[in-house]
């Protein structure tokens, strides 16, 4: 045991310094995010971003322009990018999409940014200190899952941050779910949920959990929390990468502001 | 189909007689499935295998007053896939041993898959627990929600102390009819689609789903696209068996080797994302090649080598480590027989002696130039199966050294666009085991059935094999030597 406990040491510290220190890698470099809409014009007639988008994210307008493009129901595959002739549709590499309410996920062509509102805080006191998590598989294909896990490798290391898992709903303050909720996981979420102990919240984490993904409305499988959790922050992102995730956690808890608005990117 | 698969057509009382000539001369069955030809008929699909380097064979069976005979008592691999088909397609096997529902649970339909013509259902018992009773025998259930990060399902133990007299899991909470879901799409844009069935196991899922649409198409994949999605591939594999040595490490407590394996996983998840753009190595494989060119930077190789190097000392720590070896030692024994009989595959199968690889057996893309090593075990507990994993990391190092240098340049994408009415099989070694993919294209052109045959799904059937008279204790040792994921098995 003392030798593996050396090798830790002699290994160093793998964890990075983001998002507290100034300059910390968040690890997601050369990784794709949801696109980004540029300043051309669409060609009339052209309609070939909603016909590659497996997800039905794209609306359009009576001349076939893009003209609606909702962030909760993409999977950043990058088709509409491939697809798009016009340069109108671009791949970026912007992830961080965890939102409080559901709308400000999607863009439209005749909203422009709304004005971010201070936000007068929704959060209590019980949770500023540290936050425990009990996170739902509702029925995803486990990718999610893959980087839930990886919050706890020595590079993200969430417990840094005071946010911890716990196996019991009755010490948790947040249910985090990921899948689209399938038919036979509807009653087991519920139940988790009401064995909470109030306040709780709930974060919808992953496409799927947002509106059902790729697979939405089979003979098995629901479209997500929608209608069946009240939802507090909702992260889509097929999957979201751990530095969202944490991102969206850090939104939840009042330490971050929301970025995205009306489906802009609005840094502050 | 392009004649790498024979398809025969065989009658239902021709059924048991062929089952046992395959047996008898070597082969295996590998999977069976429904589909429907026509409407108003309903068609059972078993892929046998005869053997290493010899093609597939498809046989096909029309169902009679919805029924077949079961061949579950010949080959028990066959139960769980009868079981499936009876839940989903209404059909009934006539003798099949346990023929309680496996999938079915909370839907709306009874049977979803019976199309407007379709058979009568018959559905709707319970799943079902064996009565087994004592004074001292307690029952624990846990699940679906379990502790931790996980994915849903139900364990159920019949225990009395420490001992496991009879263990069951309950699976297919997360059944999101992932089949049914491809239906309707153009073959060409399924790929997105498979990638999600399971997500730690992206491109394998792309690459088996591509190879059966190409297989339907009759398309011929360009050099390089076949070279790079084999790199892919093993990139995939290297992620996921560096993570499952983190899991087992925690599974018998050892924090430090846990960090360790785990952060080794996170490195090729990120170097996955710099060269793709996806940590899953998503939206890249398509049918016909790859979306884009990779361009490999220049020091990859020399990543490689120095992943390798920490992999190695961190495999060889691992192996001097008693206290691990103690739990992985005697656990969870899978024997020869029953790995075969009950279809085991993958590093599972392997740490049983079964010498099996797709990669080897029916070479796909760039596998076909450079075989793998495929390392075997003979013990088939927990040990072995731990060290037929690291065996094959140290060989998949050795693939991406041997598919490197020899990548040629070239196109990455060939027109690929199948027929009406052409159907397709593909298959892939993912990190777990055997992937298939059979692939219906209809009428109208779109997708009329996708079947897929995961990995996991075959080796959850094996797994309460090795878990009735063992203890609690070993329990989830055991679970992790196994690298179990759920998705792919519930679809
Ligand atoms: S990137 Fe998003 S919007 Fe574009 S095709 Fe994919 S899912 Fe649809
Ligand atoms: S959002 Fe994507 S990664 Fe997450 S469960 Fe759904 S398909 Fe899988």
């Amino acid at each position: 045991m003392p030798l593996w406990t050396l090798r830790g040491l002699a290994q160093g510290i793998a964890t990075t310094r983001w998002p507290d220190g100034s300059g910390g890698d968040d690890g997601q470099q050369g990784g794709y995010g949801m696109p980004r809409i540029g300043a051309e014009q669409c060609l009339d007639d052209c309609r070939a971003c909603a016909e590659a988008c497996p997800t039905k994210a794209i609306r359009l307008d009576t001349r076939g322009h893009l003209a609606e493009l909702d962030y909760g129901r993409c999977i950043a595959c990058q088709l509409c990018v491939e697809a798009c002739p016009a340069g109108t549709l671009q791949s970026g590499h912007e992830w961080a999409f965890g939102v409080r309410e559901r709308a400000d996920l999607r863009w439209s062509l005749d909203t422009d940014t709304p004005p971010a509102q201070a936000l007068a805080s929704r959060i209590e006191s019980s949770f500023r200190g540290s936050l425990h998590i009990r996170h739902v598989d509702a029925g995803s294909c486990n990718g999610c899952e893959s980087e839930l896990q990886a919050l706890g490798n020595p590079f993200y290391n969430l417990h840094r941050l005071g946010i911890f898992f716990t196996p019991s709903p009755r010490a948790a303050d947040l249910l985090l779910v990921t899948g689209m909720v399938t038919a036979a996981m509807r009653e087991p979420l519920q139940a988790t949920w009401e064995a909470m102990p109030e306040p709780r919240r709930v974060l919808a984490c992953g496409t799927c959990a947002v509106c059902g993904g790729v697979s939405a409305d089979t003979y098995a499988s629901g479209h997500g929390l929608e209608g069946v959790l009240p939802v507090d922050v909702w992260l889509p992102g097929c999957p979201p990468n751990p530095a969202a995730i944490i991102d969206a956690l850090l939104l939840l808890l009042e330490r971050k502001p929301q970025r995205i608005h009306g489906g802009r990117v609005h840094a502050p | 189909m392009n004649g790498t698969t024979e398809k025969i057509d065989v009658r239902p009382s021709a059924l048991a007689g062929k089952v046992e000539q395959l047996l008898a001369d070597g082969g295996r069955m590998q999977m069976a499935y429904a589909w429907f030809p026509q409407p108003d008929r309903v068609q059972v699909r078993y892929l046998a295998s005869p053997g290493a380097r010899q093609p597939f064979q498809l046989w096909c069976c029309d169902a009679v007053d919805a029924t077949l005979p079961s061949l579950a008592t010949q080959a028990p691999l066959l139960s769980w896939y009868e079981r499936e088909i009876q839940d989903l397609y209404g059909l009934r096997f006539d003798g099949l041993p346990m023929p309680h529902p496996l999938v079915a649970g909370g839907w709306t339909e009874a049977s979803p898959l019976v199309n407007a013509h379709g058979m009568q259902a018959c559905l709707s018992a319970p799943g079902h627990v064996p009565g087994i009773h004592g004074s001292d025998v307690q029952l624990l259930s846990s699940g679906p929600v379990r502790a931790g990060v996980v994915e849903s399902a139900q364990h159920l133990f019949f225990y009395v102390g420490e001992a496991i007299l009879h263990y069951q899991p309950r699976l297919f909470f997360k059944h999101r009819g992932m089949e049914r879901a491809f239906e309707g799409h153009d073959p060409r844009s399924g790929a997105t689609l498979a990638e999600r069935v399971s997500g730690i196991g992206s491109v394998a899922h792309a690459l088996a789903y591509c190879q059966a649409v190409e297989d339907a198409a009759g398309c011929e994949v360009p050099k390089r696209a076949q070279q790079l999605r084999a790199v892919l591939a093993e990139l995939e594999r290297l992620y996921n068996h560096l993570y499952y040595f983190g899991h087992l490490a925690d599974a018998t407590t050892l924090k430090v080797g846990h960090a360790e394996g785990v952060l080794l996983a996170e490195r090729v998840k990120q170097l996955n994302a710099r060269l793709t753009g996806s940590r899953f190595l998503r939206n890249l494989v398509t049918p016909g090649g790859l979306r884009r060119d990779i361009e490999l930077p220049r020091d990859f190789l020399h990543t490689m080598y120095l992943l390798r190097e920490q992999t190695n000392s961190y495999l060889k720590q691992l192996e001097r480590t008693t206290s691990y070896l103690d739990r992985l030692i005697t656990t969870g024994v899978l024997s020869r027989q029953v790995a075969f009989d009950q279809g085991a595959t993958g590093p599972v199968e392997r740490a049983s002696g079964l010498d099996r690889d797709l990669r080897r057996d029916h070479p796909y893309a760039a596998y076909a130039w450079h075989a793998p090593d495929v390392p075997l075990a003979e013990e088939g507990d927990a040990y072995a199966r731990a060290k037929v994993r690291a065996a094959e990391l140290r060989a998949s190092f050795q693939l991406l050294d041997a598919f490197v240098p020899t990548l040629v340049d070239g196109p990455i994408r060939a027109e690929c666009r199948p027929a009406p009415g052409v159907e397709g099989l593909g298959w892939a070694e993912s990190p777990r085991g055997s992937l298939f993919y059979a692939v219906h294209v209809g009428a109208d052109g779109k997708l009329a059935r996708v079947k897929i045959k995961s990995p996991s799904f075959s080796n959850w059937r094996v797994f309460p094999f090795t878990v009735h008279r063992t203890n609690m204790m070993d329990f989830a040792i055991n679970e992790a030597s196994f690298g179990l994921s759920i998705a792919g098995c519930d679809r």
